[in-house]
């Protein structure tokens, strides 16, 4: 890039107050790459540090003086690897949490093995001869350990508990907590009275294995989201802002804020949402409305972010830019099917909320029936606690998160980025699915369709002259030239171009600009362009391409007894071919914004539970609305962060590996719970009848979390549907 | 039981020894990119071998 780039937007301080900038590395493969990139990028001048991360494709590069981002960027390219800078502060704030998690993880690991050991002692003296002064000792030095490592490592549960009790909700982190806290306080009264029996192990393995399961929980979404981000910054939205001195200078789209102006060529997207200073255009809207016929604008007209300009240069004046961009009622729209949406509980809460006030209930109940039966009172207080000991819901609570994990990993595979924690709950009972058409059931990228006589040489002509504009419909067609670019090619704005040929004027543009018909045998849902040359006149079709198995996915889902549907902001006329091709029959075209909720919400309140798939700035609401939502990687972004998950690449494959991956979840997470729940029929009686020592506390706890997660581990193998096809690699290849 | 009182010790000793590498491991950014450090340790960067020009790599088809 020959142009000035200006990335100051990705800089950042260290904490030794050098600049640091971090970015997205795309084509990383192989373990050469590694001292390749940081070589390159240490030897120049003023870099003091380049460390590439593997695992996420991000280097970071740090300087001793001024950074210069876009020498990095340009020495990577010339070594082969497209890059991209990219701001990852959300991100560096679930690394912190990610390494918080780990830090819990050891320490409540290493307060469970060394209590663990005092326990074992414990129990295997309690039947032969352990003097009681000795056990004290150890259940004294249980405590030492447990309390601390339970206050520190606790705190991911306690903090959660705190923070739903003060919102009146109950989750399953407060039995949790509760069961810890009172386990711990027990085991002191108990050891203080020198009596046998002490929870301290119990407690701390618990939260052992709870933290396992949580981090784990943790890095499976964060490393789908690092893949999100990754694409997202590769696309590297740029925009020319002019500076001070009316001089365009590349900035990414970030950088952008209200009232700067920016300068749209030909055939770029617009950056920033913003009024037309001056210039004139048709720009293409497919990615906001789904409507593929572009529109004419001129000065005092509104552009939005995301939409393709065409043939005229226009300036703008950015009226909302970086990530505040979005047009209003898509916004207002978005917050109001956001709020119906809260509605949703999540299925581990969901039992909690049932949860908890039976296990305390009953734990009173047996406090109460042991008193009446004239039980002393420390009695029975001890066996009400050790119920709330043994119903500590271990298995409860890993039996949702571990699914998760496993699925989420699978799905990974599959090319599907998953956003949203309660999406596979949510997706498993879906009925309906609805589709978007552009860009979602079609690809991004136009084919052409040629009329019966089509003159190859004419085409192929048309298709060199195509080489010089930048309009979309030419970008197209300029695709399937052969040979360079004709010289001398003069650009008629909002028009065509034109170039002289030995044969004659040759022209290349709109109909009437070529004066040419519409051909009867061209399909409807074409947009069209004509060339001529001298009197003979070609008109091409330029038609969108359904993704090659989106006829096999929607039968696969048909086969599954769910309903397709196409719900599109296109011309009917232009939805109806693709329905007809992909055997849908219910399909709705023209529709804004409003009205796609408006049909979801039909189909939500007929009792349907529905999936939407969309791409578009358009969809945004409706992906919302939505119970559950689906995006392809390569539509807009505000679109992208309300779907609960992304799918990568030219097939809709993952679309369907969605749903089954979700069913076997939603599956597994029910026997789960039905495992912990027959796990707590069996031990409560026992505890409520006095049996539950600590060493059957422990046994029946690790068993039963053991007996969960492998049925968890169940999601990653069992093989319902087809074998993912698309990975993460091929991609980007 | 005198053997207690050394034994313990020891036994925690080690305990608080693992923590620590662990919290150390951690904090040095050890667990951050666990598929590169397979790779790193097949490089030869500590060998004192002549500078090598960065490979030209192939683009991706």
């Amino acid at each position: 890039m020959a142009e000035a780039v200006d990335y100051s937007i990705f800089l950042a301080r260290d904490a030794e107050g050098r600049a640091e900038v971090s970015l997205a590395v795309d084509g990383v493969d192989c373990a050469a790459c590694i001292s390749d990139i940081e070589n390159g990028v240490k030897s120049l001048p003023g870099v003091v540090h380049a460390r590439l991360n593997y695992s996420t494709h991000r280097l970071t590069v740090a300087w001793s003086g001024e950074g210069a981002p876009a020498d990095v960027v340009q020495r990577l390219e010339s070594l082969g690897y497209r890059a991209h800078p990219f701001s990852g502060r959300v991100e560096e704030e679930e690394a912190r949490r990610a390494r918080w998690l780990l830090r819990c993880m050891g320490v409540a690991g290493f307060a469970a093995m060394n209590v663990m050991l005092l326990s074992v002692s414990v129990w295997s003296g309690n039947v032969t001869d352990i003097t009681p002064e000795t056990r004290d000792f150890f259940h004294w030095l249980s405590a030492l350990i447990a309390l601390p490592a339970a206050a520190y490592a606790g705190q991911p549960f306690f903090q959660s508990a705190l923070r739903a009790v003060r919102t009146r909700k109950l989750n399953m982190d407060v039995p949790i907590s509760l069961g810890v806290i009172l386990a711990l306080g027990m085991s002191v009264v108990e050891t203080a009275l020198h009596k046998e029996h002490a929870y301290f192990d119990s407690a701390v393995m618990l939260l052992f294995f709870l933290l396992a399961g949580r981090y784990l929980d943790h890095e499976a979404r964060r490393r789908t989201r690092a893949v999100a981000g990754n694409i997202a910054a590769l696309r590297g939205e740029m925009a020319h802002r002019l500076g001070p001195d009316g001089v365009p200078v590349l900035v990414p789209v970030q950088a952008l804020g209200a009232g700067d102006m920016i300068l749209v060529a030909a055939g770029e997207r617009v950056g920033a949402d913003g009024e037309v200073v001056s210039g004139a255009s048709a720009v293409d809207e497919a990615l906001i409305t789904g409507e593929t016929l572009p529109r004419l604008v001129g000065p005092g007209a509104r552009v939005y972010a995301g939409s393709l300009n065409g043939s005229g240069v226009l300036t703008l004046r950015v009226t909302a830019g970086g990530e505040g961009t979005l047009i209003d009622d898509v916004q207002r729209l978005l917050d109001g099917a956001l709020s119906a949406r809260g509605a949703y509980v999540r299925l581990a809460d969901r039992v909690a909320r049932l949860y908890a006030p039976v296990v305390h209930l009953t734990a009173l109940c047996s406090a109460i029936f042991w008193l009446v039966l004239g039980a002393s009172v420390h009695d029975a207080v001890m066996i009400a606690v050790a119920v709330l000991i043994i119903t500590c819901p271990c298995a409860l609570a890993l039996a949702v998160p571990v699914v998760q994990v496993v699925a989420t990993g699978r799905l990974f595979r599959a090319g599907l980025l998953v956003n949203a924690g309660d999406m596979l709950e949510r997706l498993a009972p879906v009925d309906t699915v609805v589709f978007d058409k552009t860009g979602t059931l079609t690809l991004p990228d136009a084919v052409l369709r040629l009329p019966r006589d089509a003159d190859p040489r004419l085409l192929a002509l048309a298709a060199r002259l195509a080489l010089s504009s930048r309009h979309p419909l030419a970008t197209a067609l300029a695709r399937s030239a052969q040979g360079a670019a004709f010289a001398e090619v003069e650009e008629r704005t909002g028009a065509g171009v034109v170039t002289r040929l030995p044969e004659g004027e040759a022209r290349l543009g709109s109909l009437d600009f070529c004066e040419a018909q519409m051909p009867a045998d061209l399909p409807a849902d074409c947009s069209l362009i004509a060339f001529r040359l001298g009197d003979a006149r070609l008109v091409i079709g330029i038609a969108q391409q359904v993704r090659s198995d989106a006829r096999a996915v929607v039968d696969a889902l048909k086969a599954r007894g769910i309903a397709v549907r196409i719900l599109s902001g296109d011309r009917p006329e232009a939805v109806a071919p693709v329905a007809a091709r992909l055997g849908i029959a219910d399909y709705e075209g023209g529709l804004r914004p409003a009205d796609k909720i408006a049909a979801l919400e039909k189909l939500k309140a007929a009792g349907h539970r529905v999936c939407m798939v969309g791409d578009g700035l358009n969809d945004a609401p409706a992906l919302a609305a939505a119970d559950v939502s689906l995006s392809p990687a390569s539509g807009a972004a505000v679109t992208q962060a309300q779907a609960d998950a992304v799918f990568i690449g030219q097939r809709l494959a993952p679309v369907l590996a969605a749903l089954d991956g979700a069913r076997t979840a939603g599956r597994l997470m029910r026997q789960n719970l039905a495992l912990a729940i027959c796990y707590n029929l069996i031990a409560v009686p026992l505890a409520v009848a006095g049996y539950v020592t600590p060493l059957v506390a422990a046994l029946a706890m690790s068993g039963s979390s053991i007996l969960v997660t492998l049925n968890a581990l169940r999601a990653g193998t069992s093989a319902a549907g087809p074998a993912p096809a698309t990975t993460v690699e091929e991609v980007r290849a | 039981m005198t053997v207690l009182l050394y034994l313990v010790p020891i036994a925690l000793a080690l305990g608080l020894i693992g923590l620590f590498a662990f919290l150390w491991s951690l904090k040095s950014g050890q667990y951050e990119d666990l598929d590169g450090a397979a790779f790193r340790v097949l490089s030869d960067d500590d060998l004192p071998s002549a500078p090598r020009a960065p490979a030209k790599r192939e683009p991706q088809p």
